[in-house]
């Protein structure tokens, strides 16, 4: 079974989390963004075979949202980190 | 026919089903995905349309993803106007199929049965039973009265966790042989001058001006008027290479089955709450699956987690299987997108049609969706049984709510 290691509590099975989908940042909530750009946000996903950025929740244990990067083809996961503003640039750099 | 049999069984070679051909540099129309979607595609593109230059591509043996991976449950009983009719097209087909393709696809229609454990599972089911009523689909709620006529195997005590509280009862449903239904439509598509090109993958597509113009494969580059993307699972990376994005998420879903079993149960028991179906197979086996793994990969290794919940959620419909060992487990992809809904026909790329999106749902559309595909290649046309599922329907704010369909909880 998957194991992750949550920022807060260690190391623990994958049973005591939620995946909650990949990362793509969010557009600024303001009127200025377009709507392909909210309609890309909230549908399209890129759904690669390789390497992925995603959000996960503990919810039996500390209840925080944080982020993965996760191998899709063997489930072998790289790191888990607490989100920062700079990922939201980054993401943004690597998907155009 | 026996005759011919018998000289087979001592020593001749019987009839391939379908041939190898070397790969064109040109074909009318490509199809990348060589399952029961593709070469049912295929199949009608020749028979209805007379289009035969056309090439189906797999890069595994065709019928090796999801055509040879799913329960083999077919069902019309869904939740919304537009899936009801959908599904109700593809029963027909699958009704007339044996006899379309000359080969026995032993469809069984033996009855299906939703169940419900609680009171907003019961709501639900009379929804469904009075919209699939409206289409025209034989389906009603049954109580524990009648179903213990109906199926008198499942506990209907007041024992399991969630007792049966009732059920919706689709007569028409059953199941079928999966497999036959691909070397079916391979065979039809074959003898009517359909190349399939098997372990040819594509690796890239080529576009120009905005439009597919061929594509690149691991047997050589091919161009094509038209390329039809019908690999439910791994879209997403065919679509990238057309610089498109999806609406999907894949998630593994997995299924097993038990060694096999004198014949007890005739109909397919599904449980939403439960997440879990179950159906009895020719040989005896029991055949169950559950709903897709809990987060999105393209691994198809089993687990045992999985293996744990569905036997438990299974002893609480039959509790007497507690001793019957299980024999096989296996995983397919599922791509899941938002709605529940599948992606078919035309994509701002020209000339790229997408049959796509097959989730949980896949195998029990393919007539329908093959004939469906046939005609909008035909006649450039979008019939108006796939309108509903169209890609923009989300940028429309338009989704098909398809909350039937067997990963979603009543």
């Amino acid at each position: 079974m998957l194991r992750l290691e949550c920022p807060h509590c260690g190391v623990r099975n994958s049973a005591e989390f939620r995946y909650g989908g990949e990362y793509r940042p969010r557009p600024a909530p303001s009127t200025e963004a377009a709507e392909s750009e909210w309609i890309g946000y909230l549908y399209q996903r890129h759904n690669g075979m390789g390497e992925q950025i995603e959000w996960w929740y503990h919810r039996a244990g500390c209840g925080t949202w944080f982020l993965v990067e996760r191998d899709r083809r063997s489930n072998e996961v790289a790191r888990t980190w607490l989100w920062q503003p700079a990922d939201a640039a980054a993401q943004k750099e690597a998907t155009p | 026919m026996s005759l011919k049999l018998l000289r087979q069984g001592f020593g001749a070679r019987p009839p391939r089903m379908w041939h190898d051909h070397p790969l064109k540099e040109y074909y009318d129309v490509i199809i990348i995905g060589g399952g029961a979607h593709g070469l049912a595609c295929a199949y009608y593109l020749a028979k209805d349309h007379g289009i035969t230059d056309v090439a189906v591509l797999d890069k595994s043996y065709i019928g090796a993803g999801g055509s040879g991976r799913n329960t083999a449950l077919i069902r019309a009983n869904y939740l919304t106007p537009e899936g009801v009719r959908f599904y109700d097209a593809s029963v027909k087909l699958y009704e007339g199929l044996a006899q379309d393709l000359d080969f026995n696809v032993m469809f069984s229609q033996r009855g299906h049965l939703t169940l419900a454990h609680n009171d907003g599972s019961v709501r639900t089911m009379r929804r469904r039973a009075e919209v699939n009523r409206l289409q025209g689909v034989d389906s009603r709620l049954v109580f524990p009265d009648e179903l213990a006529r109906i199926c008198p195997q499942l506990d209907l005590s007041d024992r399991p966790r969630y007792p049966i509280q009732a059920a919706l009862y689709h007569p028409p449903g059953g199941t079928i042989r999966h497999d036959a239904v691909v070397w079916g439509y391979a065979r039809g598509a074959d003898r009517r001058g359909v190349h399939i090109h098997q372990y040819t993958e594509v690796t890239g597509i080529d576009v120009a001006n905005g439009a597919v113009t061929g594509v690149r494969t691991t047997g050589g580059d091919v161009s094509a008027d038209l390329v039809l993307c019908a690999t439910a699972g791994w879209a997403s990376n065919v679509a990238a290479m057309v610089d498109l994005e999806l609406p999907l998420d894949t998630f593994p879903l997995q299924a097993c089955v038990t060694e096999p079993l004198k014949r007890f149960l005739d109909v397919v028991v599904v449980s939403g709450s439960l997440h879990v179906y179950v159906s009895q197979s020719d040989r005896g086996e029991l055949v169950m699956g559950a709903s897709v793994d809990p987060f999105a990969s393209y691994s198809m290794a089993g687990s045992l987690d999985f293996l744990e919940g569905l036997s438990g959620h299974v002893l609480e419909l039959l509790p007497f299987l507690s001793k019957a060992r299980i024999m096989r487990q296996w995983a397919g992809l599922c791509e899941m997108p938002p709605d529940f809904s599948p992606l078919m026909g035309s994509t701002p790329v020209g000339n790229f049609l997408l049959d796509v999106g097959w989730g949980t749902y896949g195998f029990k559309a393919s007539p329908i969706c093959g004939k469906m595909m046939a005609e909008l290649i035909a006649t450039r046309q979008t019939p108006d049984l796939l309108r509903p599922f169209r890609l923009s329907r989300f940028a429309e704010y338009d989704p098909v709510g398809e909350k039937g369909a067997a990963s979603v909880g009543q």
